[in-house]
């Protein structure tokens, strides 16, 4: 296996794009990559597409074709692969065009990721969205995505492992970060009680603990590390790729709070890097619901069990603290949760931020950052590592 | 999204609690499982069909305000996490409920209930909820 340098990044804004279409925004991110890794095009010989339900939101499937007629290189004839993981999609898709690379099977390789979602009407989202739980026994009884992860919070509440307003304050820290990025969807700070007195989506959960619709796109392109430095001087070493699964449906895990798939792939990860947890700067953590978040910095081995919440209560979390900085793009939450390109927009922020370009939100001195992907209520956790050269 | 085929594969499982249980290891799975992921090859012949315990106690629960589709005429609705009492944990709806008096702890039982129709002339779907076990 040979190292994998990230050579290219490109995203579209993030948001409520009425005016592009699904093809439109992913050639968008998948341009913008080429011309930041400083490629004609014809050196991709792979393409990866992470989305997770083109079929259902836009009635179009086959995408990993689409991608590749609309970006040019249908006619190079190059393989192109949808990835589907549910919310992991992208962080999937990642690992694969990583493997393609790091086995030799391919040299210049993009991993775009892009999910068009505000052309669905609400219940019709939440059913897709559904979808991602099991289907007979979880969805065909009424069970939500949503409710699943409120019955998460609201055990750990009962457990006393973190509080209302601690499971809350994930959403504060992203909205706090979310201000800082211009690509982000929602580009406002909240204060805690924004998110307690939210309107109700599964109780204890409110809308503000619930990332949003989002339409968008992201692409990175990938090759050899040995290779990097001919196209560009601003890349970053990807330090670990790491994949692990679960029980699809929740019910049926011993422990309904922590995901032990998130404990499993992050062990991977870390051996993989040779680091520890403490050695991570930052991370874009999958906060698609805020209990998600604490779950996240307790599973990652960031903080021991019972103190997550309190971390981002107290603004520990903060791009400028000197602790961990969790989620400067404004993660999911704020960002805002196109799904099959959530998991790609994670390795760009990772990207900006090692290459010194994340701007107002800019962490100092950062050598690793690390993105977790997460699909369904865990059933399928990326844990990505990335590298300062 | 559903189908009148479907509906008849899942009977068994929906309608009466049966799930199976590991004669290797002992431990009881719901949904039945055709081999045991924790005895795996040791377990396969030995995946033995059991009713569960139809009574428990909510684990967790939630109060849905956003539904799919095809729950949008129920909401709000409860769901819940119901660990019943050979330690199974299995979640569905729990109905004839104060919603604002739920709690972690409530002794609950399975009961047979619609859960879904496909329109005015389709077929219903049928299988358990909870309710309070008084």
């Amino acid at each position: 296996m040979r190292d994998v340098a990230i050579i290219g990044i490109g995203a579209t804004k993030f948001g409520e794009l009425w005016d592009k279409s699904f093809r439109s925004i992913g050639i968008e991110a998948g341009m913008k990559a080429i011309e930041d890794a400083n490629l004609s095009g014809d050196e991709i010989d792979g393409l990866f597409i992470g989305n997770m339900s083109a079929g259902r939101f836009i009635n179009q499937q086959h995408v990993d074709a689409l991608v590749a007629d609309y970006s040019g290189m249908a006619t190079n004839h190059i393989p192109a692969t949808r990835v589907e993981a549910g919310g992991a999609s992208g962080g999937v898709a990642f690992r694969e065009a990583v493997m393609a690379v790091a086995s030799g099977l391919h040299e210049t390789v993009m991993v775009g990721g892009a999910e068009k979602m505000t052309d669905l009407d609400d219940a019709s989202i939440n059913s897709v969205m559904d979808a991602t739980a099991d289907a007979e026994w979880e969805a065909g009884m009424g069970i939500t995505l949503a409710s699943n992860y409120a019955m998460i919070a609201r055990r750990m509440i009962h457990d006393k492992m973190a509080t209302r307003e601690e499971i809350a304050s994930v959403a504060v820290n992203s909205h706090f970060h979310g201000e800082l990025n211009p690509g982000a969807q929602f580009r406002k700070g909240i204060p805690l009680d924004t998110v307690l007195k939210s309107g109700p989506v599964a109780t204890p959960l409110g809308v503000f603990d619930c990332a949003p619709i989002t339409d968008g796109a992201a692409a990175v392109i990938l090759c050899p590390l040995k290779d990097a430095k001919k196209h560009t001087d601003k890349y970053v070493k990807v330090a670990a790729v790491a994949q692990a699964s679960d029980t699809l449906a929740l019910f049926q895990r011993d422990s309904i709070t922590e995901f032990k798939a998130t404990q499993a792939a992050a062990k991977r990860a870390y051996e993989m890097a040779g680091i520890k947890a403490h050695d991570i700067n930052f991370a874009e953590i999958h906060d698609d619901y805020t209990v998600a978040g604490v779950m996240a910095l307790q599973d990652l081995g960031f903080y021991k069990k019972g103190e997550a919440g309190k971390a981002f209560l107290n603004g520990e979390t903060h791009f400028d603290s000197g602790k961990i900085a969790i989620n400067t793009s404004g993660g999911l939450k704020a960002r805002g949760y196109p799904i099959g390109a959530a998991g790609v927009a994670q390795i760009v922020e990772v990207t900006e931020q090692l290459r010194n370009e994340a701007g107002k939100r800019q962490v100092k001195g950062a050598k690793y950052g690390l993105a977790q992907s997460v699909g369904g209520n865990g059933s399928a956790v990326t844990v990505s590592i990335m590298e300062a050269i | 999204m559903s189908s009148v085929a479907k509906e008849w594969r899942e009977i068994p499982g929906r309608y009466n609690l049966q799930g199976t249980k590991c004669e290797h290891c002992g431990k009881i799975f719901f949904p039945s499982r055709s081999f045991c992921p924790a005895c795996r090859r040791a377990g396969i012949g030995k995946m033995k069909e059991v009713k569960l315990d139809r009574h428990g106690e909510v684990y967790s629960f939630s109060v849905i305000h956003e539904a799919p589709e095809c729950n949008n005429m129920q909401k709000p609705y409860a769901v819940a996490m119901i660990k019943n009492r050979e330690g199974v944990l299995i979640s569905g709806q729990l109905v004839d409920v104060d919603l604002d008096k739920i709690e972690i702890g409530m002794p609950v039982r399975a009961v047979l209930r619609k859960l879904d129709a496909d329109g005015a002339a389709g077929v219903i779907h049928y299988g358990f909820k909870f309710v309070p076990d008084n």
